[in-house]
């Protein structure tokens, strides 16, 4: 039987970036075949190749041992590809149902939409795969996890045999990850063939059965996971050794440089920060982990001051700046990196040097009186540049022409330059390439070292537990838990952020 | 391989020759098709303007377009739009001319205090907008146009009967302003570089303050704060409010400061024309600011081209109809046509110089060599 996907000399050109070169990757039939390497290597683009959203420059495809070449989705989809986007493209207000259908909906005589035949379709489907469902469910009800397997339904519902998952482990946390591995697994006895993208190893060498490892754009290996550890696959991404957050020797003081009372913040109503109490000293790290939309960014935007507090008190080195404007709260000393650089951080058509700029338009070396000193900006977006070696042909080009890690150098160096007493970093390593990774973890460490007060929040738990001095867990918009990170897993952390632990170990919202 | 600043100099000549060929051919084919002859026309119209009588006119024509772009470029600089500009200057320039009727100080006193208090009804009839944006959140496109109707519709038109100055006049304005009240012309300094104006022209004093606010505009909008502000709250207002830009009071400054200068665009008709408001004041320049504004990308010396361009064009057409050679409105069309296409050319540009940056970046990131070549120019 022929191979269920044949890649033979992929190649994808960007320009002056070789995205895919020369890839080449078999890819057998029922099995679960794992694509992995860090971020920027080239497995999106590859993927997009195969679903028909990009068309390489040169190379062969075949599916099932025929020749293809795929204008769009469409054209993969009719060769039973189907692929589960890391975001998820679901219609909130639909039923499962009509989510399902959306776009290939069976219709009755009088073109009225046949439901009926649709739900056994779909109840079909599930059966076979072990997908377990409620067709008539509202999609905004759902857990993440539960939209997934709704994703994977419609995939399936569309006849694919082979699918392919984008990162599908980024937004589940642990328990729903072992869970969707064992859909995966029903797949797989089902006959479905499943190429998976991820970079977390340990993962990878749990569900896949082969796995391919790809670096700047070339197929390095492909291996058995049996035979491999999670350190020989590091070395294969990676191609040296795997950097890893550990801070060093604690260099925490007892001089509160941030401190929250009762801090609530509202929407539409009701707390989505309800009642948080937090210290973080100087040269200390406070890591704050959660599932996303449990009350971080409300949190975040209360400290930075975007976001209007209904009850509680910020201070900022004793002092009480709950009403301070955003640029008053900045000048005396609190420095921000947003979770989203493109959105919150950056003027993307702006150049390097006015986007070392914002947020410091009131200190020098940026400005003099009224007017902006050009030449103490470069000057100092230069520094920035050395500093944090952000890979730039220079500090006049625009922010949207720099990869996300060097966006992110520049972000994390601006903030740094202007010596702030407290650092609010939200996903600082979020979407950037290992190697530009470990520079943030290092220059936060470093500032850490230098008196530095950082409140972290990730949903790295690795990065987590390797910065902080200590984690505190938001659940629901309260703070559940203070952990020490020195004996905790990212197991328990999940259990804490789930909500699970909760319950049998009570630990009150005083997280100070 | 062309240095990359011969190629970004080449860039942005490419977007306004382009729209400017295009619109070229677009008008010779209509009026080819229209029965006229296209070189007749052009050539009429360039000896029309090669007087220097005709230059003057440019100039006064294009004296408040450019002020109406910098008005509403301010706007669009953190993109609000602005559409008041028009009923703003209308109203500012009723109010600064009736206003000016009863000034009887000294002549440079009398003039400095109508333009301000033009600019000042002009900033608050646009400040209105501005304060229902951050308050009630209306947008100001629909608040602008309405305050527009208000402005003249309803103020003037209740108002005007009071500041008539001559019931019996079917012309019906306010009184003519004092002597001393009126700006004095530029011809002096002209005609030191060519010979005496003839034909009773006369080069607006606001010319030369027109020039002031340019090169002002010019300063404050890319090297102030305030301009850091207003551009990154148009580039990115939610990066903006992160860096500490408050949102609304930009919003409120911006409104206040569009529709101050605004309230100059009547100026020129004020004080070295009519020297009153009336029935027949010059409307319709608000509207011609924002394709002033979008021909010249927000930029003052762009907005200077793009001022007289237009006023270019209106000016020489008028001989058109007398001499019969074409219908005057073909300067509509090719107005137009260079607008729509000035605007696709520099969207077009804007792509090839961001492709270009990014190539350049990714060299620099020393990402993955394309190949033997390319690896000898990043090591150059």
């Amino acid at each position: 039987m022929a191979s269920a996907i044949e890649l033979i000399g992929i190649t994808k050109r960007f320009p002056g970036v070789i995205a895919n070169d020369n890839i080449n990757l078999t890819v057998e039939q029922g099995e679960i075949h794992a694509i992995c390497g860090e971020n920027g290597a080239g497995k999106s683009t590859l993927m997009k190749i195969l679903y028909g959203m990009q068309k390489a420059d040169e190379g062969e495809m075949r599916v099932n041992g025929d020749v293809v070449d795929f204008g769009s989705p469409t054209d993969a989809i009719d060769h039973g590809i189907g692929m589960v986007h890391q975001h998820f493209m679901l219609a909130d207000n639909l039923s499962v149902l009509e989510n399902i259908i959306l776009g290939s909906e069976p219709v009755k005589g009088g073109g009225m939409l046949d439901f009926s035949t649709a739900t056994s379709h779909i109840v079909e489907v599930g059966k076979a795969y072990g997908l377990d469902i409620d067709p008539n469910d509202l999609v905004e009800t759902l857990e993440v996890g539960e939209q997934q397997r709704v994703e994977i339904i419609k995939v399936l519902y569309r006849g694919a045999k082979i699918l392919i998952l984008d990162e599908p482990t980024a937004v589940l946390v642990p328990q729903e990850v072992e869970e969707l591995f064992n859909n995966l697994r029903e797949l797989k006895a089902g006959g479905a063939t499943i190429i998976f993208i991820d970079h977390k190893l340990q993962e990878v060498l749990e569900i896949a059965d082969r796995i391919t490892v790809i670096r700047r754009g070339k197929t390095i290996d492909t291996v058995n996971a049996a035979d491999v550890s999670a350190a020989d696959l590091a070395e294969l991404m990676v191609g040296s050794e795997l950097p890893s957050p550990e801070t060093s020797d604690s260099t925490v003081t007892d001089k509160v440089a941030l401190e929250l009372r009762g801090l609530t913040v509202l929407a539409e109503g009701r707390p989505v920060v309800d009642d948080v109490s937090v210290k973080v000293h100087m040269g200390e790290i406070v890591g704050i982990a959660g599932i996303e939309g449990n009350g971080q960014t409300e949190l975040v935007d209360a400290i930075v001051g975007t976001a209007d507090v209904h009850d509680g008190v910020v201070e900022l080195l004793g002092n009480d700046i709950t009403n301070f404007s955003v640029r008053h709260r900045r000048e005396l000393g609190l420095g921000y990196v947003p979770q989203d650089r493109h959105r919150e951080g950056l003027l993307l058509d702006a150049p390097l040097w006015e986007n070392a700029v914002l947020g410091h338009q009131t200190s020098a070396p940026y400005v003099k009186g009224f007017w902006i000193d050009r030449n103490g900006s470069r000057q100092q977006t230069e520094t920035i540049r050395e500093e944090f070696d952000v890979r730039t042909p220079s500090v006049d080009v625009s922010a949207r022409a720099l990869s996300g890690g060097n966006q992110q150098k520049l972000i994390i160096g601006r903030e740094m330059t202007a010596n702030p007493d407290v650092l609010i970093a939200a996903h600082p390593t979020r979407g950037i390439d290992v190697g530009a990774q470990a520079d943030v973890w290092n220059d936060v460490r470093r500032a850490r070292g230098d008196g530095l007060a950082t409140l972290l929040i990730s949903a790295d738990l690795d990065e987590l537990i390797g910065l902080s001095d200590t984690i505190v867990v938001m659940y629901h918009g309260k703070l559940v838990a203070t952990l020490d990170p020195a004996d905790i897993t990212p197991r328990i952390l999940g259990s804490y952020m789930t909500g699970a632990a909760v319950e049998s170990d009570s630990t009150s919202g005083d997280a100070s | 391989m062309t240095t990359p600043l011969f190629r970004r100099l080449g860039l942005s000549l490419a977007a306004p020759a382009l729209a400017a060929v295009f619109a070229l051919v677009v008008s010779s084919i209509v009026l080819w098709l229209s029965g006229s002859s296209w070189i007749d026309t052009y050539t009429e119209m360039i000896s029309t303007a090669s007087k220097l009588e005709s230059m003057v006119d440019i100039l006064n024509r294009a004296t408040p377009l450019f002020i109406a772009g910098v008005a509403v470029a301010i706007g669009f600089k953190m993109n609000l739009f602005n559409i008041g500009v028009e009923g703003q200057y209308i109203l500012a320039s009723f109010a600064a001319a009736w206003f000016g009727t009863y000034l009887n100080l000294w002549g440079p006193l009398n003039i400095g205090l109508i333009i301000l208090c033009s600019m000042a009804v002009g900033g608050i009839w646009a400040g209105i907008s501005g304060l229902l944006k951050v308050t009630r959140g209306v947008n100001e496109v629909i608040s602008t146009i309405m305050l527009n109707f208000i402005a003249t519709g309803g103020i003037i038109a209740a108002l005007l009967p009071r500041a008539i100055d001559d019931p019996t006049d079917p012309n019906q304005g306010t009184a003519v302003l004092d002597e001393s009240s009126r700006m004095p012309d530029l011809n002096g300094v002209l005609e030191i570089f060519t010979r005496e104006i003839l034909k009773g022209r006369k080069l607006t004093g606001m010319f030369a303050i027109a020039i002031i606010l340019g090169i002002g505009y010019h300063y404050v909008v890319n090297r102030s704060r305030f301009g850091f502000d207003l551009r990154a709250s148009g580039m990115n207002p939610f990066a903006a409010r992160a860096g500490g830009v408050p949102p609304k009071k930009m919003i409120i400054y911006a409104m206040l400061a569009s529709g101050a200068i605004a309230g100059l665009i009547g100026m020129p008709e004020i004080l070295s024309v009519n020297h009153s408001y009336d029935q027949g004041f010059v409307r319709g320049l608000g509207f011609a600011g924002i394709a002033v504004a979008l021909l010249g990308r927000n930029s003052a010396p762009g907005m200077a081209v793009a001022a007289l361009l237009f006023a270019f064009l209106d000016t020489s057409s008028a001989p058109l109809q007398v001499t019969g050679t074409a219908s005057p409105e073909i300067v509509v069309i090719m107005q137009a046509t260079i607008l729509l296409t000035a605007v696709i050319a520099y969207e077009v540009v804007n792509r090839v110089r961001q492709a270009d940056e990014v190539k350049r970046a990714a060299l620099a990131t020393e990402s993955i060599p394309a190949d033997g070549a390319a690896t000898a120019e990043v090591g150059s």
